[in-house]
């Protein structure tokens, strides 16, 4: 069975104007567990949305996400929020680290709300990405590329099955970029984490075996004209 | 682990507020406390203070004029009775003992009281507990010029064994009204935490015959403070009725401490006036915790999202705000403990430089359980407002820019 299997994915949005406009539309999509996967699309083509549609942070208007064997639309929020802390891993573009937090706490926060807090492993988890020397400090007292490995730390910590990265490199210079993506692939591997990643980087993809264009998945029509 | 490691970051991330906020906190329960504080022990000790007598005999006028006059050493007497009188209730058979006090005079604005020796060796000022002398001292020789000097005063005044002062006329001080006798200390007494402490107690000659004074009135007392054989309401009953309703000279106020509560009675309005204020403050700090939660919601946004993205569910963010509230109200009730004691040892100097009774700030009273629990219950109250805009907040919208 694999480890994610989409069908028949809708989610609209209502714009100001009171307009209905479908950002999501996929018919089918699966990825095997320990799999590693690059959807390719441009800004505005619905990739976050969908990261967040996996992630159970947005309900779908239609359609059903099976993460892990279970059923997420079947899912009432508290029951999604769960299987986020336990299965799901993410990486952010903007890295989304809490800033009154030290690198350590971050990283303990990853995994206080799923599997519970193991000190150990968190600093087990920030050795592997360099930062042993850094556990507490703060992310503005880290360089740019530093806070990249602390959020790929963090999505690590709950040992999740599934790790969502939405451009993860977006926000690096080009050999940071290679750097945290070789690191991000190394350690989804190292901890049996399938990976799903979306970007619009070519040099990104080029290192991809499976890379999967979201035009080709996505059949939404307004997904060029919504920006949420 | 993790709640209280957010609701720790939050306060220290928002500490300004945190700390504002807290002593707004801090001063409405400390106000609260120490009000309360200061009307319950007051009623309770001026009520429990007799002086060890059951009742005062005086001049026709108000009781309690009469009572803070010949107990508390407060307030102007309100005229002198004869000798007789003082002859006639020492002798009725319902009077255990009567002390007739003298007043008139004061040394630096603290009252002499004129009396005789069996205050000291047949008083009880509080039950089991009579009039002690520091070492060194005696009590007056009724025949002579001398002095026992309470244990404020001497304290106040630096009175020691052997000083000599004289007094000056009146009950207060005016540096142009001395007197030309001549008093020498004998005695100073042990703290007692009554009236007597803020008095100097010398014989009852000494004040009626105290040069200046008018010769016509030399045995005419102040007062005359009563114990009653007895403690029977009858005794009292018949004395109350045989100077107050039969009478019309003279008023015999019993109980003192009725007739102290009637005080208390009457400026009532004053403690509830200081508790609305109390209540108002409180009031206006737990709705500084709203403001300041809610205030800082738009900044909290982002990270509430985050930790709802890393799985966080909504009754956590819910329980994180409304915990935050609820700790800055317990920070504020802590510091209030500290404002509550600096009120108390404020109030207690004053009441006992005016009164000699003294205010005890360490003694529990259940305002300091009720206080605390009521100001953090109602911290954690205002705290429902923003922490249900906390629970509504948008993940997807505070996330990320979606692409």
């Amino acid at each position: 069975m694999p480890l994610l299997q989409i069908s028949q994915l809708k989610k609209s949005f209502i714009t100001p104007e009171g307009d209905r406009h479908t950002v999501v539309d996929v018919s089918s999509f699966k990825m095997e567990d320990k799999a590693q996967v690059a959807l390719s699309g441009e800004s505005g083509s619905g990739k976050t949305t969908l990261l967040h549609l996996i992630a159970g942070i947005l309900k779908p208007d239609s359609g059903s996400i099976t993460l892990a064997g279970r059923e997420m639309s079947a899912l009432g929020e508290p029951a999604r929020d769960r299987l986020r802390a336990t299965t799901i891993g993410y990486i952010f573009q903007t890295f989304n680290l809490l800033q009154g937090y030290t690198c350590l706490e971050n990283v303990l926060l990853g995994m206080s709300f799923g599997p519970g807090v193991d000190r150990d492993f968190a600093k087990s988890l920030l050795c592997r990405v360099g930062l042993e020397q850094r556990l507490k400090h703060y992310p503005r007292q880290l360089s740019t590329g530093q806070q990249q490995r602390v959020a790929v730390a963090r999505a690590l910590a709950n040992q999740p099955k599934l790790v969502l990265a939405d451009e993860p490199t977006g926000n690096l210079d080009h050999k940071n970029a290679t750097e945290s993506l070789a690191l991000i692939r190394q350690a989804c591997r190292e901890n049996a984490a399938a990976l799903l990643l979306v970007t619009h980087d070519r040099d990104v993809l080029s290192q991809f075996d499976i890379v999967q264009p979201l035009a080709q998945i996505n059949k939404a029509d307004d997904i060029e004209e919504i920006s949420l | 682990m993790t709640l209280w490691l957010i609701i720790f970051r939050s306060l220290r991330q928002h500490a300004l507020s945190t700390i504002i906020t807290a002593l707004s906190i801090a001063l409405a329960g400390g106000l609260l406390m120490s009000v309360w504080t200061v009307k319950e022990q007051s009623r309770a000790t001026f009520t429990g203070v007799n002086g060890g007598f059951d009742a005062v005999l005086g001049a026709r006028g108000s009781k309690l004029q009469l009572v803070l006059n010949a107990i508390f050493h407060l307030e102007a007497s309100q005229g002198n009775l004869a000798a007789a009188d003082y002859l006639d209730i020492k002798s009725n058979r319902s009077v255990a003992l009567a002390i007739p006090i003298a007043v008139g005079d004061n040394y630096h604005s603290y009252r002499l009281v004129g009396t005789i020796p069996e205050l000291f060796d047949q008083v009880e000022y509080a039950p089991g507990k009579h009039y002690q002398l520091e070492p060194g001292g005696h009590f007056f020789d009724p025949a002579r010029k001398e002095a026992v000097v309470g244990s404020f005063v001497a304290q106040k005044m630096g009175l020691k064994i052997g000083d000599t002062f004289h007094p000056f006329h009146g009950l207060a001080f005016d540096l142009n009204q001395q007197h030309a006798d001549i008093f020498t200390v004998v005695g100073v007494l042990k703290p007692s935490n009554t009236p007597s402490d803020r008095v100097i107690w010398i014989p009852l000659e000494g004040i009626q015959k105290m040069q200046g004074h008018d010769p016509k009135a030399a045995t005419d007392v102040s007062a005359v403070l009563v114990k009653l054989r007895t403690s029977s309401p009858m005794a009292g009953f018949r004395l109350d009725q045989l100077y107050n309703k039969q009478g019309n000279r003279l008023t015999f106020a019993w109980p003192i401490a009725a007739t102290i509560a009637e005080l208390f009675d009457k400026i009532g309005w004053f403690d509830k006036v200081l508790a609305l204020v109390s209540y108002l403050v409180a009031l206006v700090a737990t709705a500084s915790i709203l403001a300041s939660i809610y205030n800082s919601m738009n900044e909290r946004r982002r990270e509430i999202a985050i930790l709802r993205a890393l799985g966080a569910r909504r009754r956590i963010i819910f329980s994180a705000i409304i915990l935050e509230a609820a700790a800055i109200s317990a920070l504020g009730m802590l510091v209030a403990f500290v404002v509550y004691l600096g009120i108390m040892f404020g109030a207690a100097t004053v009441i006992r430089a005016e009164t000699g009774i003294v205010l005890e700030p360490f003694q529990f009273n259940p305002v300091m359980l009720w206080a605390p629990a009521a100001l953090i219950s109602l911290g954690a109250f205002a705290g429902v407002v923003p922490a249900m805009k906390a629970y509504r907040t948008d993940v997807a919208e505070h996330l990320t820019p979606i692409s």
